[in-house]
């Protein structure tokens, strides 16, 4: 029986760990390829708190010592916190500035591009 | 399968950092910095476990800290963090009712 | 890029690549200073002050391309001077043969704490340790000396209204801080007292309070701060961990050691070492916390009061406006 119990932890852990990566290099593609500031942060913000979540978890579940499956459980709960308070910020920071988000993208090329630069009035 | 997390992790971090390098506004750039710092402390925690060292979770700690403090930081000395406020009135208040 | 503020936070970028290479090279103690310190702390100060020097950089009247060409030429001059040097990391270089081998072998006997560096900063080096905390000090006060900004004291109501309309904007930051701070606190308390079993120490437990305390300047507003942290019990406590350093040597040697040897502050002398360790510790982090939270007041007040002079007369004008619209109502209606 114990046995059995060690190799189920183990695969899961793998597991957890295979989904933790993907989720975060789909979030890494996202932010390089989405059009607009808010779409990029929809990105990140989700798959963010998520791929942290699922690699801790993996680690986790294959450490032996208490004491560091304690630390990784503080992570986690600070990560679950933190990172959604930090792009709801960012987020209304970046709205009250005035950046607008991109609505239309079926009309012309030109066209769009001349209102996204028509409203932003803040840039570089 | 740690190795593979590992590297990962450090191509995510490469694309943050091409979007902190490229993006046109300044909010670009704080998402960018701030995905790096969340995949910087996953990137500690796992370094930790590749090497044998389960000292380096305090720095991950330490560095999810930082990194939100830091953006905290950055939305309140930009111009936008508070709106602008309108003299409030005594006598418009009772005027509503 | 123009803009400073990218540019800060890029700086923070380049201060934790610092932190990760210090952790492939497998120095725990230094990864732990220089992302807490380098990231952090200096990061948040930068910020402030560029907030009061303004946003964008002037358009340089010199040519880059030359500078670039300058630092090129020194940087290959100083890789050249360093390919006489021994390989990285080799067992016969001269740093590791003459004290390391001493520290490493002796610490665990003649200082009983398992951390070799934190022996080897506070007891070993201890005297060196004395200079850097009072150069923070001295930090602070050139800091004080020349940025204070004398206040008046704030009015009750308009510490209230502000709040008020921080509160409204801001809630869902401010709840999750409320819950994230003591943590913080906690945690900082925790890397200070650990310093003798893992990575921590002084330095890094009086920077992450310092940031608990930045924190809650910046979501509350400076002078709600201000009043939780009164300003003279700021500067005593910075003033108090540089006294405590100074008097743990004189108790050495008024116990017939040397300054600083804590073997002969207690009957043995590892038990001694421990609590001369303890002590020192502890005078270095409230130095250093009460150091950095005494520079971001400074620097952060200094904007608020520029901001508060403006938003008065602004305030001021537009209520003149209203009372003339009033009166010219009221001409109408009758």
């Amino acid at each position: 029986m114990p046995l059995y119990i060690n190799a189920v932890i183990e695969i899961s852990g793998v597991l957890c760990l295979l989904t933790g990566s993907f989720f975060c290099i789909s979030g890494g593609v996202g932010i390089v390829r989405f059009p607009d500031f808010y779409t990029r942060m929809h990105a990140v913000g989700v798959t963010d708190t998520l791929a942290a979540g699922m690699v801790l978890t993996g680690l986790m579940l294959q450490s032996q010592e208490s004491l560091v499956v304690v630390k990784l459980l503080m992570i986690f709960l600070m990560t679950l916190f933190i990172n959604p308070s930090a792009s709801h910020a960012l987020a209304k920071a970046a709205f009250h500035s005035g950046l607008e988000p991109l609505i239309n993208n079926n009309e012309s090329n030109s066209k769009t591009i001349d209102k996204k630069e028509g409203n932003n009035r803040v840039g570089d | 399968m740690l190795i593979a997390a590992t590297l990962a992790i450090l191509v995510v971090m490469i694309l943050a950092m091409i979007r902190g390098i490229k993006g046109p506004t300044l909010y670009d750039r704080i998402l960018a910095v701030n995905m790096f710092g969340t995949k910087t402390v996953l990137l500690i925690s796992l370094l930790g476990f590749v090497m044998g060292r389960p000292e380096f979770l305090d720095i991950a700690i330490v560095y999810a800290l930082i990194n939100f403090i830091s953006v905290i930081g950055v939305l309140r000395y930009s111009d936008s963090f508070e709106l602008k406020q309108k003299p409030q009135n005594k006598a418009s208040k009772v005027k509503e009712f | 890029m123009k803009d400073l503020l990218t540019v800060v936070m890029l700086t923070g970028i380049y201060g934790l690549l610092s932190a990760s290479f210090f952790v492939a090279m497998d120095a725990v103690d230094v990864a732990f200073t220089e992302a807490s310190v380098g990231a952090g702390i200096s990061t948040l100060l930068m910020l402030v002050a560029v907030s009061m020097t303004g946003r964008s950089e002037h358009s340089t009247r010199h040519k880059p391309l030359l500078a670039f060409v300058v630092v090129i030429i020194t940087g290959g001059l100083l890789i050249y001077g360093t390919l006489d040097m021994p390989y990285f990391g080799t067992a016969d270089a001269p740093i590791h043969e003459n004290v390391a081998p001493r520290y490493i072998n002796a610490s665990l006997q003649e200082v009983g704490v398992i951390n070799i560096v934190t022996s080897v900063l506070a007891s070993y080096r201890a005297f060196d340790t004395f200079g850097e905390v009072v150069v923070i000090f001295t930090a602070g006060i050139g800091v004080l000396a020349l940025l204070s900004v004398v206040r008046r004291p704030e009015n009750d109501v308009e510490i209230e209204s502000l709040n008020e309309s921080m509160h409204e904007q801001h809630l869902i930051l401010r709840i999750v801080t409320k819950m994230l701070i003591p943590f913080i606190l906690l945690f900082a308390l925790y890397v200070q007292f650990h310093g003798d079993y893992g990575p921590g120490g002084g330095f890094q437990a009086g920077v992450i309070f310092a940031a608990a305390i930045i924190l809650y300047a910046m979501l509350f507003g400076l002078s709600t701060a201000r009043r939780v942290i009164n300003h003279t019990f700021i500067r005593l406590i910075a003033a108090l961990g540089v006294l405590l350093y100074g008097c743990v040597g004189v108790a050495s040697l008024l116990n017939g050691g040397n300054f600083l040897e804590y073997n002969v502050l207690l009957d043995e002398p590892i038990a001694g070492q421990h609590l001369g360790i303890l002590l020192i510790e502890l005078g270095v982090g409230c130095t250093v916390a009460s150091v950095m939270v005494i520079i971001f007041f400074n620097f952060a007040g200094r904007k608020d009061y520029k901001h508060n002079q403006q938003n008065k007369k602004e305030v001021k004008d537009k209520t003149i406006l209203n009372d003339e619209e009033d009166h010219d109502d009221h001409h109408g209606a009758l």
